[in-house]
């Protein structure tokens, strides 16, 4: 039985739908990405879970009963929000322990948690510490620990690790899973950012425009994309004009002269091919010819720009030894049929 | 919104100590000192001298001279008028009154002031210019007639008396005119505004988020007012609390009208020591103790709330 159930939720402010009949489940002890470019309504989801905002319509259920009934202060989620919302009054320890006061567990106790759960984010020696005199990352644990306390039926992280540095971000990541392992919380996390949501969850939810356009592994939804859309916001995509059309053997796509096999049900027509870059490679024999724009040294890998007939293409290539073509020569690119996906265009 | 912003940095003026405006100076260049920010500041120095130390100095030297019916004041150095003061009863009821007021209008003016600002701030965008207007409406009327108003109001047979004895609440008139009571009225009615808006500008720096994350921590709505709101102000009302105190301490207009010859203040009384019994010695020594006391009361008070509050004061 799942544990959380979004049902049809809706929020329109005004003539302006924020959130378009949002349905989703999500089982116990699992940790649900929300993805999405901002405006996309992840936030404004996250905020109905938690009772900040009141929903136009729909249900949400947590554990069989109904969120929506409870004010949010009895609604006994944890969340961490991204600006971290810490009591600036208070340190470390006095805003971890406030959850724990308000629900009137003894002072000993009270303290003994207290440290546990600072343990627990890695800040044990720091609960004299007031916030303004912590770093960002540490401020961002004590958020963390402060949710964490009250042992949350369902943790709401938003964008929590958005005001982090790039190598603090990638810390945080693997601390948070850390915890969500040993710990076993189900999580909601609301990100724009698609690696951190890849590293982190079990399934990903890929919104725009106030509707959910996959629901998937994180995995499933890079390899599978169900939309042009999850395509190029999951990761650097090539998206390749083309005509899909059907011949003695089989359904095909041309694209810049070349014919490729289409699995999947698209009708013919106007057709759009999706390719990953680090997929496509430089073959010797027929593929899509192209011209070598620009290549640029990234460290573990080169980038490169190469103009076709259907379209500039990006092309990653790791940087293990083998020879790559120079800038302005020409080549010729393929990929295989499975690592390619083909959606039908508008037309 | 002009008002407002000039009131915010006077309200931080007031709580920053004298370090954070060294910071924000220039630091300075060994080989040759710039001329330019002493020449700019020239002109508002000159002022400062010339309209404030200079009277002030004048006003503590003829403190110091002594006054006698038949030969005027006398060219004399003495503190026979400290000490005429600090002896007789009469002048430390005036004096006690005064600050009994001046306390009572500043405690007044945070309970109402400061969850009026938190109402205001919570208010949509049409209404909330319109509220923020009316409070700050006894501003923009003239102190005489605005207090003339309060007089038709409070009068035994003003409006108010008026109309509670029509009601049937009361059978004798309430004594508003020439009492404490009155004075405090019309004081705290003009002087909530600077409350108001000190404590705006402290619930501005509050976060958003944080009474949301107090709630979803299992905290009431009233507990995150008392445990989250109100300990992020404390230096709001802290400046509100200074600004108030200093002016209420200080007014003249309201309690000269208002509290009358009967109910005299510290200013009232010194104003009553020039013009009336011409003793302007010792009427000046009035006012440089009144200066003293308000200065110490409010530097006291301000170092003890931010001792208390040394973490939101940062």
């Amino acid at each position: 039985m799942p544990y959380l159930v979004l049902d049809r939720l809706t929020k329109r402010f005004g003539p302006w739908v924020a959130v378009d009949n949002m349905s989703l489940t999500v089982e116990k002890g699992e940790l649900v990405s929300l993805l999405g470019p901002s405006g996309c309504g992840k936030t404004t989801t996250l905020q109905m879970i938690a009772g900040f905002l009141d929903p136009s319509a729909g249900r949400v259920t947590l554990d069989g009963a109904d969120l929506l009934a409870k004010k949010p202060n009895e609604r006994g989620l944890g969340i961490v929000f991204q600006s971290y919302a810490l009591f600036p009054h208070m340190t470390a320890a006095e805003n971890v322990a406030f959850g724990l006061e308000m629900r009137g567990i003894p002072r000993a106790d009270r303290d003994r948690m207290v440290r546990d759960a600072l343990q627990l984010v890695g800040l044990g020696a720091f609960g004299d510490r007031y916030p303004r005199r912590m770093s960002g990352g540490q401020q961002q644990r004590v958020a963390l620990a402060r949710a964490m306390v009250i042992k949350p039926s369902l943790l709401l992280l938003d964008e929590p690790l958005s005001n982090l540095d790039a190598k603090m971000r990638e810390e945080m990541q693997i601390e948070l899973r850390r915890i969500q392992r040993s710990v076993g919380t189900t999580m909601i996390l609301v990100t724009h950012d698609q690696a951190e949501a890849m590293a982190l969850s079990d399934r990903v939810v890929i919104m725009n425009k106030g509707r959910v356009e996959q629901v998937a592994a994180p995995q499933d939804a890079y390899d599978n994309p169900a939309s042009a859309f999850v395509a190029n916001f999951l990761g650097r995509t090539n998206l390749l004009q083309g005509t899909v059309r059907r011949d003695g053997a089989g359904r095909r796509i041309d694209v810049a002269g070349t014919a490729w096999p289409v699995a999947a049900e698209v009708p013919d027509g106007p057709g759009l091919l999706t390719v990953r870059p680090e997929k496509v490679r430089f073959v010797d024999g027929a593929g899509v010819p192209g011209l070598v724009r620009a290549r640029v040294f990234q460290g573990t890998q080169w980038l490169f720009e190469i103009r076709t007939e259907a379209g500039d293409l990006t092309v990653i290539r790791q940087h293990d030894g083998q020879t790559l073509p120079a800038e302005n020569e020409p080549v010729m690119l393929g990929w295989r049929a499975e690592d390619m996906r083909v959606m039908a265009g508008e037309a | 919104m002009t008002a407002v912003d000039a009131h915010k940095s006077l309200a931080k003026s007031l709580i920053d100590s004298p370090d954070t405006a060294a910071d924000s100076a220039p630091p300075p260049r060994p080989e040759r000192r710039p001329l330019a920010p002493y020449l700019l500041s020239l002109p508002a120095l000159a002022l400062f001298a010339v309209l404030l130390l200079v009277p002030l100095v004048m006003t503590g030297l003829l403190s110091l001279n002594s006054f006698g019916f038949y030969t005027g004041i006398q060219d004399v150095w003495q503190l026979g008028n400290y000490i005429d003061i600090v002896t007789d009863d009469y002048f430390h009821e005036i004096f006690l009154r005064t600050f009994r007021i001046a306390v009572v209008v500043t405690l007044l003016c945070a309970v109402l002031g400061a969850p009026e600002a938190y109402i205001l701030r919570r208010m949509r965008s049409p209404w909330r210019g319109l509220c923020l207007l009316i409070v700050l409406g006894p501003l923009l009327i003239s102190v005489v007639s605005r207090t003339l108003g309060w007089a038709l109001l409070f009068g035994s047979t003003g409006i108010i008396n008026t109309a509670l004895m029509a009601v049937g609440l009361i059978a004798t008139p309430i004594e508003f005119m020439y009492t404490e009571t009155g004075v405090i009225i019309a004081l705290t009615h003009v002087l909530v505004p600077f409350m108001v808006l000190s404590v705006w500008a402290s619930l501005q720096r509050l976060d958003p988020q944080v009474e949301n994350a107090a709630l979803s921590l299992g905290a009431k709505p009233f507990t995150v007012l008392r445990r989250v709101v109100l300990p992020q102000v404390v230096p709001g009302i802290l400046s509100g609390s200074i600004i108030v105190f200093a002016l209420a301490a200080s007014a003249f207009a309201t309690p000269a009208i208002i509290g009358g010859r009967r109910l005299k203040v510290a200013a009232t009384l010194a104003y009553d020591e020039f013009l009336n019994t011409l003793n302007w010695p010792l009427g000046a020594a009035i006012a440089m103790l009144l200066l003293l006391a308000n200065i110490v009361i409010i530097v006291g008070c301000n170092r003890l709330v931010e001792r208390r509050y040394k973490q939101v004061f940062e």
